[in-house]
């Protein structure tokens, strides 16, 4: 089992989602994050006064798929997500070692 | 009973209301400018406000603003706890209205210029403190300033202008929140992190709720229904617009991009530079004082940073700058063509008199306001302390002031 993390751009997240339930995936969990990597931030001012924002706002999906899938997850995800603009994000693919699904207790792929 | 006029005592009534509602208004327009952790701290600075100082104004403000003058400075204690003031009448002809609707509208005006102040003392300040500091200056500040400016005292006497409020409003509650903001020192973090405004939407409610509210602090401040009434909306109106264009345009020349909390500050500039004037001017004079304010307030925010205060949400910038420029505008613009118990200012025959009176009403006030406040905030600072520790500051104040927040995310 693979999990795969993603750091995209927030308005990418539907197409992403869309591209991965066409590949039969069946779960995923998304987060609204902050950080800054190679893309600058931004400057606000309020009442003339400049405050710079470093940190951008982001969305992270993560999500568990079986060994054979994990590929075209991660195809998928980059195709979805790339506007060719710096700041387009990241993926990381990971090895997991046990999963269990807490009702059943089910465990391996079949959790997933 | 004497008898009263039914128009003027209808607006008089509505104008009382319409000048309360700019309270919660302005606690809207400064929650949305500090952090969300101190959204509520800073709401109810505001918001509480209008309990004491209500019970105040009513047990001995009314009195010492409005009571026999004594001397030029305080009024007497002829009217303590409201007495003799029903059944009795404010004012004559057309302009007749019941004392009591005058006891109330005058109050509404205390408890605003308290909550004027405490944009200075927002994020840090302890909220019993603020409260002591509150009650001691309605009876010790604004009721003697009411008092000089319209209750039969000495800048009344000496002809000193002042429609609507200008000195004693706004000039006294920005002078008090110069004083706080030097006592309280600035906030935690001032200078090196992000003290950003978490919610500029709540900000334009507020703006927008002080601007309809205005109408009835300025329009009713000619105390009856008819021309000048209308004249002070008029110039009320076209000042505040005339603010809002002044401050977004002098961010667009000056390169910057068209800000919203921009346009809700011009407006309130706007408002508050014609406070003084709006009964004696001009709408065309109303429109210059309200883009001389938009810009001279815009740019009192840009170079604010150079004196080191923290007057957290600009109170001295806004109603400050926009107070006394409004106040010697009216030495200027002031025509008895349009309020035949003003004056004429410089540019309509009168010569320098009344700029110099005005002049003498904002020295004087600031003087009045900044000294009282200052010994009051040392006097509580020796006694029970100003601000919260730095924990506690850290931690935001609507917990730890008020066991609440504001939002659940």
């Amino acid at each position: 089992m693979k999990k795969i993390e993603a750091i995209i751009k927030p308005h990418v997240l539907d197409e992403v989602k869309a591209a991965l339930q066409q590949l039969g995936v069946t779960g995923m969990t998304a987060y609204e994050v902050k950080g800054f990597g190679r893309q600058k931030g931004h400057t606000e001012v309020y009442r003339g006064s400049e405050y710079t924002v470093d940190f951008v706002p982001k969305t992270k999906i993560e999500l568990v798929v079986d060994d054979d899938i994990a590929p075209k997850v991660e195809q998928a995800i980059i195709d979805a997500a790339r506007t060719g603009k710096i700041g387009d994000g990241k993926v990381f693919t990971s090895t997991i070692e046990s999963a269990v699904r807490i009702r059943t207790g089910e465990r391996g792929p079949e959790a997933l | 009973m004497q008898a009263i006029d039914t128009g003027s005592t209808a607006w008089m009534l509505v104008s009382a209301a319409l000048v309360l509602f700019m309270t919660p208004g302005l606690a809207l327009f400064y929650a949305g400018m500090v952090r969300s952790k101190n959204a509520l701290s800073t709401t109810m600075h505001s918001l509480f406000a209008m309990g004491p100082v209500s019970i105040i104004w009513a047990v001995v403000g009314y009195t010492l603003a409005f009571g026999h003058d004594f001397g030029g400075i305080v009024g007497g204690l002829q009217a303590i706890g409201l007495g003799g003031v029903l059944g009795s009448v404010t004012g004559s002809g057309t302009a007749a209205i019941p004392t009591s609707v005058y006891v109330m509208y005058q109050g509404m005006f205390a408890i605003i210029t308290v909550g004027l102040i405490t944009g200075a003392i927002a994020e840090r300040m302890k909220f019993k403190a603020y409260v002591v500091f509150a009650t001691a200056w309605v009876i010790l500040v604004y009721s003697p300033l009411a008092h000089w400016v319209w209750g039969g005292g000495w800048l009344m006497k000496l002809g000193a202008l002042d429609f609507a409020g200008g000195t004693v409003v706004h000039i006294a509650s920005a002078s008090a929140a110069l004083a706080t903001a030097i006592c309280l020192g600035r906030r935690k973090g001032y200078g090196t992190e992000e003290l950003r405004p978490h919610n500029i939407p709540m900000s334009v409610l507020g703006a927008g709720i002080l601007w309809f509210g205005w109408f009835g602090f300025n329009a009713g401040s000619a105390l009856a229904s008819g021309h000048l009434a209308g004249s002070a909306f008029m110039a009320t109106h076209l000042s505040a617009a005339a603010g809002l264009l002044a401050w977004n345009l002098t961010e667009v020349l000056t390169g910057r991009k068209p800000t919203v909390l921009g346009a809700a500050s011009g407006a309130v500039a706007g408002l508050v530079g014609i406070t003084p004037a709006a009964g004696f001017v001009t709408p065309l004079a109303a429109i210059f004082i309200g883009l001389t304010c938009g810009v001279l307030c815009y740019f009192a925010l840009r170079i604010k940073n150079r004196f080191g205060f923290d007057d957290a949400l600009d109170v001295v910038g806004v109603h400050g700058i926009g107070g006394t420029t409004g106040a010697l505008l009216t030495g200027i613009f002031a025509s008895v063509a349009v309020n035949a118990a003003g004056a004429n200012g410089l540019l309509f025959g009168g010569g320098p008199a009344l700029l110099g009176k005005q002049a003498i009403g904002v020295v004087a006030t600031i003087a009045f306001s900044f000294t009282m406040s200052f010994v009051i905030l040392k006097l509580l600072d020796a006694t029970m302390g100003l601000r919260v520790d730095p924990e506690t500051e850290a931690m935001g104040l609507d917990v730890s002031e008020h066991s609440e927040t504001a939002y659940e995310l």
